[in-house]
């Protein structure tokens, strides 16, 4: 699932687990012993339908999973992958740990920087398109640099190539 | 081998037969190269059979840690009435590893014949496959092929009409390095921060939700339907060097070679034969300076060191590192090694669960003293503290990502001592501007 | 009969039940290993590594806390090995840890200082890289956070979710930059959350109640109960110039295990109230005249002695074993109807300790006035006592319309702490101690007999209540005996009360010894 919504922080808070994504989410139920092994995957529905993890949103499921928000929240702080506050459109991770050090990724990610108008790394672009964050190891050590673009996976991107991958996120 | 560049003559292509072949995705398709043989002979066997099928063949985990399979197997207790679990760890974030993704995305019914011979062997009737949330394409992918897998008999309530039962669960992680630490990742699944658990008990006597549990690697898995169809003693017979290391092993190797990539060898491989002839050696211009074998929490060998190193769990150990999961990250001459080290001791410090005093504080301060060095503000006592905090690291800790920070650091030190003082006594120019 | 283990630890040999922990095992030996998130009342993780010992034949340094003893097991707690993990633990500890001592509440009983102070570093090598840092937290009502020196031990946390099951705390985010978590909109509002500022071993969560009232080494600590229920947890009454500034709980396995509830923690402030009745008085004409206290023993003795008829004793129910005991031998001749005031509460147990609430009934010795023969139902008493011939109230106060029941009662004795509303009809009011000022027992709603301390001095010419009915009764008979303690005191109950028979200050101790055991049965 490509691209995220621009959630405001302060709009009042709907629920997520309505409906389909309600119906989905008991779909997984049956699957684990326990309603507490569904929050992964919860928070993951969060994040595909909002674009993000908001306080409401974790309350919301601690209700759901019988948990507590307190409990959700040390969870999804664990977790780099979940957003807890809005961000841009395309969301791009890019690898610096050594193995893609060593083949020019921080080059990449100056590029990705420059081109994306985003002022540094974890800001949003100001048109809002946009954010940077730089991560560790994704997996593609041989692929040298991998970026990810939403749930795009794109492997050895070069200084030269960012340009021409970003036209195809607008 | 096999993608992206076809398979090298030395390789010993067993799990990497059909990298970069899209027919190998389907059932169909992976049936015709011989899939899911293995997993109808098995459901004919009893799992003791199966397990010393697997102890005969030498199998070792290939996560890293390479405890025998077989053995570990049969941890499980038998006959003691509880759920039996089998965990596939597919959440390769080992610095320089990217083979599993590679089995996945290219055979994830290997994979999955994997899992249910070996569940089969456990007496788990449920095996979970955590696949890293940053993988998106394998996780499409395995997800497509356990449905396809359902649909053709292969999981579910009767398998292949054995009257056997096994479900696939496809776990998503969400960004955390330490979930690959096996009880870490058994938190994980059970919907709690991925903290390593302390041992006793162990997984096989309480792991997931509190019941007998099996954790294997995908390598480790992919491997089991071949020595089914072809036999232990097959598998123990593919072996160069120490019998203690059989079968064959994907070895990632990244970093400065002409041809990074997954390589399968078979245990015993010389690296320099992997290095220099399978993956083209250095780039032009350049010489070999250093190697990490295992993925990155492993000792930093030299140049020197590589020149008569095997690749197999004893052979690397005897040129002072470790096999780990063979993530090999190439260093050639233009490499800044206190870089490097610096940008590896960041890692670990992002990844710290935050549980052991000595991790927590020491990742991040190891990290905050590599900083200075490269900033030019270092003091010749920071190495000594480094060496003695790395000291404090190792071996007090429920997990081993605290040692596996203090790994690169102590050799880096040790080895490239020279590095290091270029950038305390100012004759190398600083790498970072401090904030 | 639990099978046994033998053990070795630091030369010294010691027999445990199988399955205990090193570090407990460690305790009988005389050995203290150093620890901050293990706790003997939550669940272990062996996160600190703190506690990390030397065990021979193990590959390894072990966690003592979650490591179970075998037999034969020989342990060295501070071989070289462990003491450098130890100092390794404190160093990284220090690493991020502010140096905020002086202006810490916990200097003087935090534990980082004294581990640091007994096996630390001389010097920490951390220089001058900047610490992380955190804003302080309102936790609320009563528990402020200060990340900055929290040492993440997650003791609070598992306090909350495992013995208070009010998963309200959490751990927040990763490595170095972890901290402890709160929901926003929720508060540390449960009955029982503030234990977790005194299970915090660092001054990371502190008491607003507390912040900034006193050095640690400053104050005068005296084991004590809890005067705010039935339940009797053990205290400790933590004073600074004759003031009480705080209450802690006391470790008492039977009976609180280590914690004490809100509502008793903070309600001290009444132990030093200035408003007191200091010296005893009579009633002349409508006049109030001081007196000593030989006088006014001999009135009382008077008033008791030259009274036939009906009794009624309204007394409080802090009142203790030993006062309202001889207050009720000074009343022998008189057909007695006795009374305890129990103001009451909203219970809340703490769920994970089966048997331990904050009770109902805010009387802490309940129990103890019902065997002494206190059993009357306040509303009856109060009714009695305006056809009484003798009035006798306890450290209650009564309110204007009560007090003028008490018009056609005979006479009427105050003994008060402070005004008792019944002053202008009472022919004598005398001062008498608080449960602070004093040393007594109480029985809990489990039928145990537990001791109290005295922790301050009392004001002017106070006395405890049982010394002014002995003294008056010393007046009516003069061989009788007068005791010259609260011991003695205590220990002549048991004559005139089977319950109490045979039982000393020794053998209470400082936790008590159930006299009742049918009541503490049927409170499991």
């Amino acid at each position: 699932m490509s691209g995220t919504t621009h959630g405001h922080a302060d709009a009042p808070h709907a629920p997520v687990f309505t409906g389909n994504v309600r119906a989905r989410l008991e779909a997984l139920f049956p699957q684990y012993p326990t309603k507490q092994a569904c929050l992964l995957p919860a928070l993951w529905m969060v994040q595909e339908e909002r674009g993000w993890i908001s306080e409401p949103a974790m309350a919301e499921v601690a209700e759901v999973l019988g948990l507590t928000p307190a409990y959700v929240k040390g969870v999804v702080t664990f977790y780099t992958m979940y957003h807890t506050h809005p961000v841009g459109r395309h969301f791009i991770q890019i690898c610096t740990t050594s193995p893609c050090n060593l083949c020019g990724a921080e080059a990449v990610m100056a590029a990705l920087l420059r081109e994306t108008g985003c002022v540094e790394l974890g800001a949003t672009s100001p048109d809002g398109r946009f954010t940077v964050a730089e991560v560790e190891c994704l997996g593609a050590c041989g692929f040298a640099t991998p970026i990810m673009i939403n749930d795009d996976f794109i492997e050895s991107v070069t200084p030269e190539r960012v340009a021409g991958i970003l036209q195809g996120y607008k | 081998m096999g993608y992206p560049h076809p398979t090298h003559p030395k390789e010993t292509p067993v799990l990497s037969k059909h990298f970069g072949d899209a027919g190998a995705r389907t059932f169909d398709g992976w049936v015709q190269r011989g899939g899911y043989a293995a997993l109808r002979k098995a459901l004919g066997m009893t799992p003791e059979a199966i397990i010393e099928e697997v102890k005969g063949s030498g199998l070792r985990g290939r996560g890293g840690a390479g405890f025998p399979t077989g053995l570990k197997w049969s941890f499980m207790p038998k006959g003691d009435g509880k759920p039996h679990y089998l965990v596939c760890n597919a959440d390769e974030s080992e610095p320089g590893t990217f083979k599993d993704r590679e089995i996945m995305r290219w055979t994830p019914h290997q994979l999955i014949e994997g899992c249910a011979i070996a569940a089969y062997a456990i007496g788990a009737e449920r095996c979970y496959i955590y696949i890293r949330g940053e993988f998106t394409e394998p996780l499409r992918v395995m997800t497509a092929a356990v449905a396809e897998a359902y649909a053709q008999g292969a999981l579910g309530a009767d398998v292949f009409g054995s009257g056997k039962r096994l479900d696939i669960v496809i776990h998503r992680g969400a960004g955390a390095y330490i979930c690959g630490e096996e009880t870490a990742m058994m938190n994980s699944i059970e919907g709690r921060r991925g903290n390593p658990r302390i041992k006793p008990p162990f997984p096989a006597q309480a792991g997931l939700f509190a019941m007998p549990t099996t954790i294997n690697n995908v390598e480790t898995l992919a491997s089991v339907p071949h020595i089914l169809n072809r036999g232990g003693a097959w598998y123990k017979g593919l072996c160069l060097s120490n019998p203690k290391s059989t079968g064959t092993k994907l070895i990632s190797v990244c970093g400065h070679v002409q041809r990074p990539g997954n390589y399968e060898i078979t245990m015993g491989t010389s690296m320099k034969e992997l290095l220099f002839d399978m993956c083209g050696g250095m780039k032009p211009g350049r010489t070999l300076k250093a190697v990490i074998p295992g993925g990155s929490s492993v000792p930093i060998m030299t140049a020197a060191e590589t020149e008569t190193c095997l690749l197999d769990y004893e052979g690397v150990v005897a040129c002072g590192s470790m096999l780990g999961s063979a993530g090999m990250i190439v260093m050639d001459d233009s490499t800044d090694m206190v870089y490097q080290i610096w940008r590896l001791a960041r890692f670990y410090a992002h990844e710290s669960c935050a549980q052991c005093t000595q991790c927590r504080e020491g990742t991040a301060w190891t990290t905050k003293i590599l900083e200075r060095i490269l900033a030019g503000k270092g003091k010749q006592s920071d190495l000594d503290l480094l060496l003695s905090l790395s000291e404090n690291m190792t071996g007090k800790t429920i997990c081993v990502l605290s040692d596996s920070c203090a790994a690169p650091i102590v050799s880096g030190i040790q080895k490239f001592r020279p590095e290091f003082d270029a950038y305390l006594s100012g004759a190398r120019q600083p790498a970072l501007a401090m904030a | 009969m639990t099978e046994r283990v033998s053990v070795t630890i630091d030369g010294a040999q010691v027999s445990v039940p199988k399955g205990t922990s090193i570090i407990e095992a460690a305790k009988q030996a005389g050995v203290l290993i150093p620890h901050y998130c293990y706790h003997p009342s939550l669940p272990s993780p062996a996160v600190c590594r703190m506690c990390l010992v030397e065990v021979e034949k193990a590959p390894k340094l072990m966690p003592a806390c979650v490591t179970t003893v075998t037999d034969g097991q020989v342990v060295h707690t501070n071989s070289l090995p462990a003491k450098q993990a130890r100092e390794g633990v404190l160093e990284f500890l220090l690493a991020n840890h502010p140096l905020d001592c002086p202006i810490c509440d916990q200097a003087g009983e935090c534990e980082l200082q004294d581990y640091t102070f007994q096996e630390g570093r001389a010097a920490g090598r951390h220089d001058d890289y900047p610490k992380r840092y955190n804003p302080v937290e309102d936790f609320g009502p009563d528990v402020l956070y200060v990340p900055n020196r929290c040492i993440l031990c997650t003791r609070c946390v598992r306090f909350m979710d495992d013995v208070a099951e009010d998963g309200v705390l959490c751990v927040s985010e990763r490595g170095d930059r972890a901290t402890i978590g709160i929901f926003p909109d929720r508060e540390l509002d449960h009955p029982w959350a503030g234990n977790v500022v005194d299970l915090c071993p660092v001054g990371s969560l502190i008491s607003k109640d507390f912040l900034h009232k006193a050095r640690a080494w400053d104050l005068d600590r005296t084991a004590s109960v809890c005067p705010g229920c039935t339940q009797g947890c053990n205290i400790t009454i933590d004073t600074r110039d004759n003031t009480v500034v705080r209450l802690r709980p006391r470790a008492n396995l039977e009976v609180n295990r280590h914690f004490m509830c809100d509502e008793g923690r903070m309600h001290y402030r009444w132990m030093n109230r200035g408003d007191r009745l200091e010296s005893p008085s009579v009633l002349e004409g409508d006049q109030r005249r001081a007196v000593g206290w030989d006088t006014a023993l001999e009135r009382l003795g008077q008033m008791v002695r030259g009274g036939a008829g009906t009794a009624v004793v309204l007394a409080s129910g802090r009142a203790s074993l030993e006062s309202l005991g001889w207050l009720s031998r000074l009343l022998g001749r008189y057909q007695v109807t006795a009374a305890v005031q129990v103001p009451m509460g909203d219970e809340a147990p703490l769920a994970g300790v089966p048997g331990l609430a904050l009770r109902a009934e805010r009387a802490p010795n309940l129990q103890g006035a019902r065997v002494l023969g206190y059993d009357a139902p306040w509303a009856s008493a109060l009714a009695a006592a305006g056809k009484a011939s003798l009035v006798v109230l306890l450290d209650v106060s009564l309110t204007e319309a009560e007090a003028a029941g008490l018009a056609g009662a005979g006479n009427v004795v105050v003994l008060g702490t402070v005004e008792s509303g019944a002053g202008a009809r009472a022919g004598l009011v005398l001062p008498v101690t608080t449960m602070a000022e004093e040393h007594g027992t109480w029985m809990n709603c489990d039928g145990r007999v537990q001791r109290y301390q005295q922790a301050k001095a009392p004001p002017g010419m106070a006395q405890p209540a049982w010394w002014v009915a002995a003294g008056a009764m010393a007046t009516i008979d003069a061989s009788a005996d007068t005791p010259g303690s609260a011991a003695e005191a205590f220990a002549a109950l048991g004559a005139h009360w089977p319950a109490l028979a045979g039982l000393s200050y020794q053998d209470l101790g400082l936790s008590g010894r159930i006299a009742m055991p049918a009541m503490a049965e049927a409170a499991r």
